[in-house]
C-alpha cells in the first residue's frame, strides 16, 4: 500500500473535521444573536461553568504562583537577580499561566461535562425531541453554554491572576523573606495593562473553544454509551490542544515585534 | 401496492420517497396515504427503515427525493422556519421516551406549550397537570424527575407531552418497546383514547403485532424500502401476502431476509 495515500487520507480527514467544526461554530454564533433567547439557561450555565470552577481554578493558580516564586528565586539566585522574582511571578501569571491553566482545568471539568450531557441527550433522542417541540437545540443547548463559557472564563482568570500573585507573595514574604512592601512594589512596577488584557482575551477565546468542543462532540456523538465516552474524550483532548495552539497565536498577535 | 386512498385529500400523502445512507438504500420509492383522523401502523422488521420514514415525515431528516404532502402541501425541501411551522402541528412519542432529565415531569409536558404556544409557566403547568391526569398520573408525579419514574410511567409522561399541544398528527415510535405485556396494553389503550379524544391522525411504527392490532385502523408493511402491503387491520390475517404472513406469525422461515445493519 502506498504510504503517501495514508498520509493524504489522514490529512484530508483533518481538514474535513476542521471544516465541520467551523460550520458548527458559525451556526452556533449566528444563533447567539437571533431570538428567542433563554436568559434562565444562560444563568444556569454561568453557575455550572463559572461559579463551580472557582475552587479548581483558585487552587491551580495559587500553587502555580507559589511554585513560580520558589523556582525563579532558586534560579535567579545563581546570578544575584532575586529582586526579579515578584515581576516574574506577576508577568507569568497574568500573561500565560493563569489563562492556560484555567483553560485546561475548565476543559477537563466543563468540556467533558458538556460533551457527556449533550451526547447523552443525542443518543437518547432528547435533541430530536427538542426539535419536535419547536425548540432549536442550538439556541436551547449550545448558545447558553458558549456565552457562559466565553464570559465566565475571563472572570475566572482575573480571580486566578490575583490568587496566583498572592501565592507568589506568600512564598516570597514568608519563606524567602522578602520585604512585603518591596515585593508588592516590584509586583506592580513593571506590570502593564496589556499583560492583564492579553490574558483575559486568551481566557475568552479558551472559554469559547472549551464550550464549542464540548458541544460539537456531544452533538455529533453516535452509538450509545461508547459513543458518548468517545465524545467526552475527544472534547477534552481537542479543546486542550486548541487552547495551547490558540495561546501561541494570541501571544504572537499581542507581543510579537 | 394494493392500497386505495380512503379520501381524495389524505392528511399525509407520501409519493416515491427515497433515502440512502452511502450505498445502503433505506427507502426505495415509498408510497403511503394516511387519511384525516385515521390511525395507520407501519410494521416491519428491525432495520427496514421504519424510523427513517418517521424522521423524514417529521422533518428530523431530509429525504433524498420524493414528496411528503401534509394537507396537500409538499414539505420536502421547505426552508427550516416553514418546516418548524409544520412541526407545531405534530406530536411525537419517542421510543425511549426522550424525556428531558434536567426538568421535572410537569415542565417536560409543558415544554411544547411554552415553546410553541408561548403560554406562561403557570398556565402551562395547569394544562400539563390536566394532560398528566388524562394518562392516569396524579399531581404528585408532576414535580418528580423523569429518572425517578419506572419505564411505564416514563412512557405515560412522554405520551402526555406528545398530546400536550393538541397536535393534529401524532407519531408513535415503537410505543410498547421495553414494557411488560400488561403495561404495553395500558399504553396502547391510552394511545387509542388520547388520539380519539383529540381527533388526531396517528402514524405509528412498531414490530409488536399485539400493539399494531390494537391501535391501527389500517396496517402497512414496510419491506426493502417500500410498502409491500397495506389494508384494514381486519384483513391482516387474510392478506394473501407471504411476507406479511411470515411477519405477523413471527416465523424464522420465509421470504424475508433479516437486515444486519440498522436503517
Amino acid at each position: 500500500m502506498n504510504p503517501l495515500a495514508t498520509i493524504g487520507r489522514g490529512f484530508l480527514a483533518i481538514l474535513a473535521t476542521a471544516g465541520r467544526i467551523s460550520m458548527f461554530a458559525a451556526t452556533a454564533v449566528s444563533h447567539c444573536v437571533r431570538p428567542p433567547f433563554y436568559p434562565r439557561l444562560v444563568l444556569r450555565q454561568f453557575l455550572e461553568i463559572g461559579y463551580y470552577s472557582l475552587p479548581v481554578v483558585g487552587l491551580t493558580t495559587l500553587f502555580s504562583g507559589m511554585v513560580l516564586a520558589l523556582q525563579s528565586y532558586t534560579g535567579f539566585a545563581r546570578f544575584s537577580a532575586e529582586s526579579a522574582v515578584a515581576t516574574v511571578v506577576v508577568l507569568s501569571m497574568t500573561r500565560e499561566l493563569s489563562p492556560v491553566l484555567a483553560g485546561l482545568m475548565v476543559a477537563g471539568r466543563v468540556g467533558a461535562a458538556i460533551a457527556a450531557e449533550i451526547g447523552t441527550m443525542r443518543v437518547t433522542e432528547q435533541i430530536d425531541a427538542l426539535t419536535t417541540l419547536s425548540t432549536n437545540p442550538f439556541k436551547y443547548l449550545i448558545v447558553p453554554r458558549l456565552i457562559a463559557a466565553t464570559v465566565s472564563l475571563p472572570i475566572l482568570v482575573l480571580i486566578g491572576d490575583i490568587i496566583g500573585v498572592f501565592g507568589g507573595y506568600v512564598v516570597g514574604v514568608y519563606k524567602l523573606e522578602f520585604n512585603a512592601a518591596t515585593y508588592i512594589q516590584s509586583t506592580v512596577q513593571y506590570l502593564e495593562r496589556v499583560d492583564v488584557i492579553s490574558g483575559l482575551v486568551k481566557a475568552a477565546v479558551f472559554g469559547f473553544l472549551v464550550a464549542l468542543m464540548g458541544c460539537y462532540h456531544g452533538f455529533k456523538s453516535r452509538g450509545g454509551a461508547q459513543g458518548v465516552g468517545a465524545a467526552t474524550t475527544n472534547a477534552v483532548v481537542t479543546a486542550s490542544i486548541m487552547i495551547l495552539v490558540a495561546n501561541y497565536v494570541i501571544t504572537e498577535l499581542f507581543f510579537a515585534e | 401496492m394494493n392500497d386505495t386512498p380512503t379520501s381524495a385529500h389524505p392528511k399525509i400523502r407520501i409519493r416515491d420517497l427515497r433515502k440512502s445512507f452511502g450505498s445502503k438504500v433505506v427507502l426505495d420509492g415509498l408510497d403511503l396515504d394516511i387519511a384525516d383522523g385515521e390511525s395507520v401502523v407501519v410494521i416491519g422488521g428491525s432495520g427496514t427503515g421504519k424510523s427513517v420514514l418517521l424522521k423524514c415525515i417529521i422533518g428530523l431528516m431530509e429525504p433524498d427525493s420524493g414528496t411528503i404532502e401534509i394537507d396537500g402541501e409538499n414539505v420536502v425541501g421547505l426552508p427550516r422556519s416553514q418546516r418548524e411551522d409544520f412541526m407545531r402541528r405534530f406530536g411525537m412519542l419517542f421510543q425511549g421516551g426522550a424525556l428531558f432529565d434536567s426538568l421535572p415531569v410537569w415542565e417536560n409536558v409543558a415544554f411544547g406549550l411554552m415553546a410553541a404556544k408561548h403560554m406562561d409557566r403557570s398556565d402551562a403547568r395547569k394544562v400539563a397537570i390536566d394532560k398528566l391526569a388524562q394518562v392516569g398520573l396524579n399531581e404528585e408525579v408532576s414535580t418528580l424527575s423523569p429518572s425517578e419514574l419506572s419505564g411505564g410511567m416514563q412512557k405515560r409522561v412522554s405520551l402526555a407531552r406528545a398530546i400536550a399541544t393538541d397536535p393534529e398528527i401524532i407519531f408513535f415510535d415503537e410505543p410498547t418497546t421495553g414494557l411488560d405485556p400488561i403495561m404495553a396494553d395500558v399504553i396502547n389503550d391510552l394511545i387509542v383514547k388520547c388520539t380519539r379524544e383529540l381527533g388526531a391522525t396517528g402514524l405509528s411504527i412498531t414490530h409488536d403485532m399485539a400493539s399494531a392490532r390494537k391501535i391501527a385502523d389500517r396496517i402497512a408493511m414496510l419491506y426493502q424500502g417500500r410498502i409491500i402491503w397495506a389494508g384494514p387491520v381486519a384483513d391482516i390475517d387474510n392478506s394473501g401476502n407471504e411476507y406479511v404472513d411470515q411477519f405477523i406469525h413471527g416465523r424464522a422461515e420465509g421470504p424475508i431476509q433479516m437486515a444486519v445493519r440498522r436503517g
